[in-house]
């Protein structure tokens, strides 16, 4: 395998890793402040014992998002030097506003959000953790702008073969940023509800009965329930808007060779990138026409379209974009089905005929069904990338430069080598923060952490006091 | 934006000063954490909780530095950080390893069954080792001018080594600050050890770096200037004799000052990389590229300074605020 390849694989492999811990702090900072706030306003126990074990997923989560977000910015110099020195003026503002607004922000309030529960008034407390989910969200915004940017690039020109930006205001909010951003922020949210329901369940089902699991059980379902039909819509138009940007990555996602009226949504194919077909085509017919034009036999752009008089292709792999885009909707349909019949679950009334039933109205098969789930979040997400990122080849600034532009003179056995000692601490680590998560939450069901304390009360004050 | 003479000259000049704080305040921040990685296998059980908790509030902010010094070498000097990064591939790529595993570890061994926690434990320190030796290595493969010779491969491997006691000497001070009893007595014996890597540390680089280059040697041995750069070798020459003056009357009586030692060991590292930022200027890829050939468009550069202008008074403002909401001795590191 040449270098190039070799590059592509571990920036791919960093970047996938990297991606798992962001979803999930993204979403939860906000979580645990909704939690905060519920304690803050009822003074009652259980949104604190939900804090205290939703905050440790939290700082776990959070610390595997810092070391491997570092790889992530080493890696642009390390193999893509040519990415900098070509859109450098443009990604670079934009990755600085990253790094200077949320980082910080979270780095420090981080500890105190953390650590400091008895340390410092509650309103402070609630206010770091307000912070931390804030500057979690900007760094998200920050750098789906310049993803976005990546794919549909404006605002800027080019001088002498690097780019010069003129508008500032056409970079940030290009075309594809608001339904990137959108798209992302409900699949973190998604990714968290599914990590706490099945979580959750899981403690319900060793025994762990209590009133803040229920609570967070509760509201992880209903908050999927009500998110996930949002993301299918936004994810549709997510779609149209690719079309009229990148159409070869639309052509790629449906498996469509040939330019076509009234074209299939194919539910089952193997696109065959040498033959240039697809074998053992299921579909639905005028389907894919009708999604993406709203109009049975409207126009859908092929494949064919994207190579160049000298039989230069310039659309991505077919198959894995095929497949990826299914693996994502396929995980969302299944999202869509749990949470919806366990919301009807819960929804119905108790024998006697009044109050409904809550969680205790999910059958044992249901919360296996969750704890199965736990981690679909994951899947979807990262399925959603691949169609993005390997969609957008060859190209890595659509019309701008190619991916093979930019990789640095680096050899082949030396990318090999670290490619393999990464991929070896992630498998590692990967495995020890999930059997740490279900180990934390066995032991949060035997009651050995979560003694009921009311912070700020002067009861938990660590023994040394801070002078 | 012409208004403070040639904006390609002042906004260059400005990064690379940024950029330089940041690594110090790095090399400071995170040196002392990395150092209480390195000092593991010298304490027990409980001292190890007990060091954990005296660099736990910090340790992420800490790191953040190196964030930012990287991220400004990368949007403000874009040429630079490709040369720069490519030219140390290998040691970048052991240097974030270690950041990883400690980075993790550090989390996992309170969190995971009590079992595994001595390998976590282990993994902290074999992280901290890796990052330390290869920030060592490549400060001295920077000094050398980023070339893959024997010699110069042998004299960085002899700067990572003194990187690296370097690092444990300013955890040990940090420790004993955040310390009492017997881990700070430990620790004051930690810091004896460790003082003099960095004496031959600092004074392998300074004896090295003029003779890489016959510009610098121009720079520090010609007159006038020899003059008003020698209170720079002799501000360092005092502050070791204070550290070990101070070291060997420890622990203070009270424990007043206890914060005396890593606030000198802070000046000498402060003055050291004074000096080779004195040599380096205006060179960011030694003897390469200048801050001015590899600097970004001026006008993507001021904009980024908008930014900066606004949130590093911001973050330097919270970053005292978690220092004093954490401050004094160190306790058990509690989620309430
Ligand atoms: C929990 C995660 C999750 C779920 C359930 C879905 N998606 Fe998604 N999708 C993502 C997570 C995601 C993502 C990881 O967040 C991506 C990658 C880049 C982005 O902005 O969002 C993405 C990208 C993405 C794209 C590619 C956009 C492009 O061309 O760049 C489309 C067209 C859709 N999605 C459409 C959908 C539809 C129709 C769904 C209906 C079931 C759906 N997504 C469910
Ligand atoms: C976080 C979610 C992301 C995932 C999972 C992801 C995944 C991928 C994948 C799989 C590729 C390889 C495509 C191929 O080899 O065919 C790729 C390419 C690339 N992506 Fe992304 N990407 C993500 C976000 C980003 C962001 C935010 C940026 C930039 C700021 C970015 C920059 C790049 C670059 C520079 C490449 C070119 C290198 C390559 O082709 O492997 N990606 N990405
Ligand atoms: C090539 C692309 C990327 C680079 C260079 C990068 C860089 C980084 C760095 C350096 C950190 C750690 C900062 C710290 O010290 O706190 C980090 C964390 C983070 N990243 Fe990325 N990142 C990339 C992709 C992404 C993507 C695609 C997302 C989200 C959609 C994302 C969201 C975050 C968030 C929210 C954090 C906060 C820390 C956390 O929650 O773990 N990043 N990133």
């Amino acid at each position: 395998m040449d270098a190039f390849l070799l590059s592509r694989i571990q920036f791919a492999a960093n970047i996938s890793f990297h991606i798992l811990f962001p979803t999930i702090t993204i979403a939860l900072g906000w979580v645990l402040l909704y939690f905060r706030v519920r304690f803050n306003i009822s003074k009652d126990q259980r949104w604190m014992d939900a804090y205290m074990f939703w905050v440790k997923v939290f700082a776990l989560s959070f610390a595997m998002g810092v070391v491997s977000g570092i790889t992530m910015s080493f890696q642009f110099g390390t193999n893509w030097p040519g990415f900098m020195e070509t859109v450098g003026n443009i990604a670079g503002p934009l990755l600085a506003y990253e790094v200077m607004t949320a980082f910080f922000l979270e780095a420090v309030f981080l500890g105190i959000m953390l650590f400091g529960a008895s340390r410092v008034k509650p309103w402070v407390h609630t206010t770091a953790t307000f912070l931390v989910a804030f500057g979690t969200t900007m760094s998200a915004f920050w750098i789906i702008v310049l993803n976005s940017w990546m794919h549909t690039p404006q605002g800027y020109e080019m001088i002498d073969g690097v780019a010069h930006a003129t508008d500032w205001w056409a970079i940030v909010f290009n075309p594809s940023m608001p339904y990137r951003f959108t798209h992302m922020m409900l699949a973190s949210f998604l990714t968290v509800s599914f990590l706490i329901a099945g979580i959750s369940a899981f403690r319900i089902l060793i025994g762990g009965n209590t009133a803040g699991v229920k609570s967070a059980l509760r509201t992880a379902i209903v908050a999927a329930a009500l998110l996930m039909p949002v993301q299918i819509l936004v994810g549709d138009m997510h779609g149209l808007n690719t079309k009229e940007y990148q159409p070869a990555k639309v052509a790629a996602m449906e498996g469509i060779w040939e330019t076509q009226n009234g074209a299939d949504l194919l539910l089952f194919a193997l696109p065959d990138d040498d033959a240039r077909e697809n074998r053992f085509e299921i579909g639905i017919p005028n389907l894919a026409s009708f999604i993406l034009t709203h109009d049975w036999n409207g126009e859908v752009k092929g494949l064919n379209e994207f190579v160049t008089e000298d039989g230069e292709v310039m659309h991505p792999r077919v198959a894995p974009v095929f497949w990826s885009f299914r693996v994502m909707v396929g995980t969302g349909v299944l999202m869509l089905l749990t949470s919806w019949a366990a919301v009807a679950m819960m929804a119905r009334k108790t024998a006697n005929g009044n109050a409904r039933r809550g969680v205790e109205g999910l059958p044992r098969l249901m919360l296996f069904g969750f704890v199965a789930m736990s981690f679909s979040g994951w899947l979807a997400t990262l399925a959603g990338w691949y169609t993005t990122e390997i969609g957008r080849q060859p190209w890595l600034v659509q019309g701008v430069m190619t991916t093979e532009m930019a990789v640095a003179d680096v050899p082949a056995p030396l990318v090999l080598s670290t490619l393999l000692a990464y991929l070896a601490v992630y498998a590692i680590l990967l495995a020890a923060y999930i059997a740490v998560i279900f180990h934390l939450a066995r032991k949060a069901s035997r009651g050995e952490t979560l003694k009921p304390r009311v912070p700020g009360s002067g009861a938990a004050v660590a023994a040394v006091p801070a002078e | 934006m012409d208004y403070f003479g040639d904006p390609a000259q002042w906004l260059p000049f400005t990064f690379a000063m940024l950029m330089g704080v940041s690594i110090l305040i790095y090399v400071v921040l995170d040196g002392f954490d990395l150092g209480v990685g390195l000092l593991f296998p010298f304490a027990d059980e409980d001292e190890k909780d007990n060091m954990i908790a005296a660099i736990g509030p910090f340790w992420d902010a800490n790191e953040t530095w190196l964030v930012l010094a990287v991220g400004l070498l990368l949007v403000a000097f874009p040429a630079a950080h490709g040369t720069i990064l490519t030219a140390l591939y290998l040691p970048v790529a052991v240097m974030l390893i270690g950041l990883i595993l400690r980075g993790v570890a550090f989390e996992f061994r309170v969190k995971a069954p009590l079992s595994y926690k001595s390998r976590w434990n282990w993994a902290f320190f074999v992280g901290s080792l890796m990052t330390s030796l290869s920030q060592g290595f490549m400060l001295g493969m920077y000094v050398m001018g980023l070339t893959w010779t024997l010699p110069h491969v042998a004299f960085a491997l002899l700067t990572a080594v003194f990187l690296t006691i370097g690092y444990s000497f300013i955890g040990a001070t940090w420790v004993i600050h955040k310390a009492q009893g017997n881990l700070q007595l430990k620790a004051i014996d930690w810091a004896k050890g460790g003082i003099w890597g960095l004496v031959l540390g600092i004074s392998a680089i300074s004896i090295a770096t003029p003779f890489v280059s016959s510009r610098i040697f121009d720079k520090w041995f010609s007159f006038p200037e020899f003059l008003w750069l020698s209170p720079l070798p002799i501000l360092s020459a005092v502050l070791v004799a204070w550290l070990w003056q101070m070291l060997k009357t420890m622990p203070f009586s009270g424990d007043r000052f206890s914060w005396l030692p890593f606030g000198a060991a802070t000046a000498l590292w402060t003055t050291a990389f004074g000096g080779m930022a004195y040599s380096f200027y205006p060179y960011v890829v030694p003897e390469k590229l200048t801050i001015y050939e590899s600097a970004s468009a001026p006008e993507s550069l001021f904009i980024i300074l908008v930014g900066t202008i606004f949130v590093l008074p911001t973050i330097l403002a919270y970053t005292v605020l978690a220092y004093y909401v954490f401050r004094g001795k160190a306790t058990e590191l509690r989620y309430d």
